[in-house]
């Protein structure tokens, strides 16, 4: 039975679901539990923005409030997971992976090659990205291009409620290492949501809206800036094709060079920094493959070179918003040589 | 000539959730002859591609929707009326129509009929039913349709709204599909008769009309063999148990599909033109597959219908301990289960062969169906 | 716990076999046929042998860059061990690893390190994977006086410590962090009292004596199996070869090295005090010698023949499924 629930919802339901399926599932991360050794209540938080509230008190132990000592208890994920366990560890800001990037780069992405094959490493890693909230440069960053191009690591990026709890549970049950990034700000955004487990393959896009004219490619919550996006352009005849990849590794290039293919035209929207982000790796997959498909230049919607900025003001101008993204499509639409 | 006689195409209800429909194709041109149930324009919807038949004889005096258009559900798309009828009493209706028509899509959603479920035994299932019909049961039994494998009450789209005004009628999800519970026993087709009979006495529907397409074709059939006295008329479309062949590459491709290629590849064979899967609708079929519990529930289904590459023994033999009157309807183009099942039967059998349909007639040519089906049942009533 | 014979020739067995392992690495090395970097371990046999030895195999060790020594002691295969080291793929890691890879997850080896203070996390890892299946297993993450100084390592003590893990720490110092003398590098005067100071029993014990380090790990395991949380061990130690194969170890003082090999070699004093009582004589141990002996000629003599890793060895075991 679907039913409407906010992504939060379904992220919590993927949790349970998956931790009451399988005991050797268990959580760890700072304020997961909240009221650790305190005289107050347990569960106080359920994680600093609620999304774990209610698996402590269902699973006991299971479920770990840490130290604020991430490249422990990320490398203690790391190192359960190649015993035997599932963990799922959450890295509470992105921006923290500064701190515990070794765990994930050099220990729990490369085991299963260095070890000749006979290492798994089922660990999943959850962590918060994004802009727009004006917690400035220090957490609102979007670096899964960063955990894209490592060899061994898996990366999701679910952009609404249905996807969230599907990939999430895929990734629970996938054998190798995955980082899933959630955008703060979609954490309130609802969707319809089966009541049942189900899973979401990686490598799979989604493609989210229809159209011949222009494809525009998008993750996160820029899926839904594209979208606003599109229904602008659809007044004026401009059909975009609006594509959600989910997941940047693997990525589903099939779908996007087929869309390409058909429309000619590609315009990528990606809210990281943008030297080297997903939107130059969509890029260059496109112009190397596609080539001969292509009408226009492709364009790129980021936000400028610069760290994320506190003022309001200013971090306004700094995430692509629908107007930036509607100007970048009518530029490919209206371009001829 | 009166007003009557011109009659307004309007975009119609295909399903629960539809709100609106873009035109695709205009199949037959302004100032056609044209007969009721013709086939006059293409129109897309999120979920599928389907034509709109004409709901009267007459001419096509007007195209008034235009290739591209989004229309509301309800919405003007064209006119027929007879050759006469001078143009300006049919602008006249047109514009009348433009004035009085406002789309409320909360209404039409809201009017739309919404599913519920009822707990059968240890199951819970999902229902529809649509048509308060105040005669007694026992004058006017409801129509109970159970859709085939792998598919769910909305495999009825096109025929639920329309049979409803002659008849209660029921729409079922079966154990292990739509949104019913995922336990299907061991799968065979009499624990599916089984469970559909649980149905009928948790709603106190002492006897029906069987519809049955397909997988359900044989549930029903099943139905009719083990309790005579609860079924009043059967209607088998497409079904299995008639005939041991049947295209188990389809079945097996079906279970097996994960991702939206192959199994747009395999949603295809189901018609005469595959150009009638949507993505959407593939999108939908790959969400139902990829729920915990389902893609086994579909194993075991398939095993209970398919042994060794052809069904398992069925009633063609059987059918005349029936005494229920029965029909068979057979697209001409089946490519899951061949229509040579549909010839041969007993003289008492009414048959209804559809050319350029294929496996799925109650979609690609809901109208001659849904004249069939409403034909038969008030005919094995009165 | 007393050693029986049986046990006692057992571990003069490892220790040799570490010894000869290395010494033979390092000849061959030095002709230029393997590849990349390798860190020996020779000199520190007893520390290895005096900890494992209170190990089975279900237990899990996690080591440093110097990893030769721990595989060797926790049972993993020395043939597979010398192929890796060759690049070949018979190794036990199919030549993807090498020296500083080296791992065997089946012996409960959770592999050699590249980077400084890899291991004490991941054995917080697995200790609470066998805290929360309740196996009685225990984990042991191996560092040295350089990693002691790593952020990691004290993550780790104190993780283990709140959560109460069944894990052991054992520091090896053997005084250099690659070319830099522990003096300088560890500001407090005692690595084991610093680690005290996370809240967990700590002791320094002579890592040249077999005996010292195998009641201590001793205790500190058994401490651990019965649920009472983790311990740290200083084993004071030396090593005889540079930080790396072709470290000329010009920052030791003259003579240093030599005065060790003559005067407190680990195995010479394994040897006399096993062979004081008269129960084992020295011509047992001389026939273990040759076993090991032989035991690392056809080791490497396997290894320089097997085949490398070759093309389609390249993609494989990226991941499970992708």
């Amino acid at each position: 039975m679907a039913r409407t629930i906010t992504y939060q919802q379904a992220i919590n339901e993927a949790l349970d679901q998956e931790m009451a399926n399988d005991p050797s599932v268990i959580l760890m991360g700072e304020d997961i539990v909240g009221g650790s050794g305190a005289d107050g209540e347990m569960d106080a938080w359920g994680g600093p923005l609620g999304i774990t509230k209610g698996l402590y008190t269902k699973y006991g132990d299971r479920v770990m409030d840490t130290p604020i000592t991430e490249s422990a208890f990320i490398g203690a994920a790391v190192g359960a997971a190649a015993s035997g366990l599932r963990p799922v560890a959450e890295l509470m800001f992105s921006d923290f992976m500064g701190v515990c990037f070794d765990q994930i780069y050099n220990q729990a992405a490369k085991f299963r090659y260095m070890f000749g094959g006979k290492a798994e490493t089922p660990v999943v890693i959850r962590t918060m990205y994004g802009a727009g909230i004006r917690a400035a440069a220090q957490h609102s960053q979007s670096p899964y291009s960063i955990f894209t191009h490592v060899p061994g690591l898996k990366v999701i990026v679910p952009s609404n409620p249905y996807d969230a709890k599907g990939l999430l549970i895929q990734a629970i049950r996938d054998n190798d290492p995955v980082v899933c990034f959630e955008h703060k700000s979609l954490y309130q955004s609802e969707g319809g949501v089966p009541e049942e487990s189900y899973t979401i393959p990686f490598g799979e896009a989604n493609v989210v809206r229809e159209g011949g004219d222009v494809t525009i490619i998008a993750l996160g919550l820029m899926v839904n800036r594209s979208l606003e996006a599109a229904e602008a352009l659809a007044a004026d005849g401009i059909e975009c094709e609006v594509i959600d990849p989910r997941t940047t590794s693997p990525l589903d290039d099939e779908t996007i060079l087929e869309s390409v293919e058909n429309t000619g035209r590609a315009v990528i929207v990606d809210e990281a920094s943008p030297r080297c982000n997903m939107a130059t790796d969509i890029s260059a997959l496109i112009a190397q493959q596609a080539f001969g498909a292509l009408e226009a230049p492709i364009e790129m919607v980021t936000p400028p070179h610069t760290p994320v900025p506190f003022a309001g003001s200013l971090e306004d101008l700094y995430v692509p918003d629908a107007t930036k993204i509607e100007t970048a499509v009518r530029r490919v639409a209206g371009y001829s040589r | 000539m009166s007003d009557q006689d011109i009659h307004r195409l309007t975009m119609p209800k295909w399903g629960l959730t539809m709100t609106s429909g873009t035109v695709v194709k205009w199949l037959r041109e302004e100032g056609d002859e044209v007969a009721q149930g013709d086939e006059l324009v293409e129109v897309e919807t999120e979920k599928i591609a389907s034509a709109v038949e004409a709901s009267s004889a007459g001419v096509l005096q007007r195209c008034i929707a235009n290739e591209g258009d989004t229309v509301s559900v309800g919405g003007l798309l064209g006119v027929i009326a007879g050759a006469g009828i001078p143009s300006e009493q049919i602008d006249r209706v047109v514009e009348k129509f433009a004035v009085a028509f406002v789309p409320d899509e909360t209404a039409i959603s809201a009017a739309g009929p919404s599913t519920q479920r009822v707990v059968v035994g240890e199951r819970s299932l999902r229902y529809l039913k649509l048509g308060d019909n105040e005669s007694p049961i026992s004058e006017n039994p409801p129509a109970l349709l159970l859709h085939g494998f792998g598919g769910d009450l909305n495999n009825w789209l096109f025929n639920i709204e329309p049979l409803s005004a002659g008849h209660s009628v029921y729409a079922l999800d079966l154990p292990g599909h739509g949104e019913s519970s995922r336990d299907v026993g061991d799968g065979s087709i009499g624990a599916f008769a089984a469970a559909v009979i649980g149905f009928m006495d948790a709603m106190d529907i002492h006897a029906a009309h069987l519809v049955g397409h397909s997988f359900g074709g044989a549930v029903a059939t099943h139905i009719a063999l083990a309790e005579p006295g609860r079924v009043t008329s059967i209607s088998l479309i497409a079904s299995a148990g008639l005939g041991p062949e049947i295209n188990t590459g389809f079945i097996d491709g079906f279970v097996a599909a994960e991702r939206r290629g192959a199994l747009r590849d395999e949603l295809g064979k189901l018609f005469a033109d595959p150009a009638l899967v949507t993505r959407r609708l593939v999108d939908d079929v790959l969400k139902f597959k990829r729920i915990d519990g389902v893609t086994e529930a579909l194993r075991q289904t398939a095993t209970g219908l398919v042994t060794d590459g052809l069904q398992a023994p069925g009633y063609r033999n059987r059918l005349h301990e029936i005494a229920a009157p029965i029909q068979v309807i057979w697209g001409q183009a089946d490519g899951i289960i061949p229509v040579s099942h549909a010839a041969g039967l007993a003289g008492s059998v009414r048959t209804t062969i559809i050319p350029r349909a294929g496996h799925m007639p109650m979609m690609e040519a809901a109208g001659e169906v849904n004249s069939a089906l409403a034909d038969f049942m008030d005919r094995a009533t009165g | 716990m007393a050693l029986d014979r049986e046990e006692l020739l057992h571990i003069y067995r490892v220790m040799k076999t570490i010894r000869v392992f290395e010494e033979r690495i390092h000849d061959e090395f030095a002709t230029g046929e393997i590849e990349g970097f390798v860190h020996l371990y020779a000199g520190e046999e007893a520390s290895a042998a005096g900890v494992m030895a209170n190990l089975t195999r279900d237990d899990r060790i996690a080591s440093t860059h110097r990893g030769h020594g721990h595989c060797i002691a926790k049972g993993v295969d020395v043939r597979g061990m010398m192929a890796e080291i060759y690049g070949r793929i018979t190794g036990v890691c199919h030549g993807k690893g090498g020296s500083m890879h080296i791992a065997d997850l089946d012996e409960g080896m959770m592999g050699a390190n590249g980077i400084v203070g890899g291991g004490p996390p991941l054995i917080c890892g697995a200790a609470l994977a066998a805290k929360v299946k309740g196996t009685r297993n225990v984990a042991v993450a191996f560092v040295g006086d350089g990693a002691s100084n790593q952020g990691t390592t004290f993550e780790s003590l104190n993780l283990a410590t709140v959560w109460n893990l069944p894990a052991v720490f054992v520091a090896e110092n053997n005084g250099y962090a690659e070319a830099t003398s522990s003096k300088y590098s560890v500001g407090a005067d005692s690595i084991a009292d610093r680690a005290a100071g996370f809240g967990m029993p700590a002791v320094s014990v002579d890592g040249h004596d077999f005996f010292a380090v195998y009641e201590a790990a001793g205790e500190a395991i058994k401490r651990a199996r019965d649920g009472e949380g983790p311990s740290f061990i200083e084993a004071r130690v030396n090593r005889y070869f540079g930080h790396f194969e072709g470290d000329a170890q010009t920052y030791r003082g003259p003579d240093e090295v030599e005065d060790l090999r003559a005067n407190r070699d680990c195995i010479d004093i394994f040897t006399a005090a096993v062979t004081t009582s008269g129960d084992i004589a020295l011509a047992d141990l001389e026939g273990i010698d040759r076993d090991v002996l032989g035991l690392i000629d056809s080791a490497v003599a396997e290894a320089r023949s097997a085949p490398r890793p070759g093309a389609d060895d390249l993609l494989t075991d990226v991941y499970v499924s992708y």
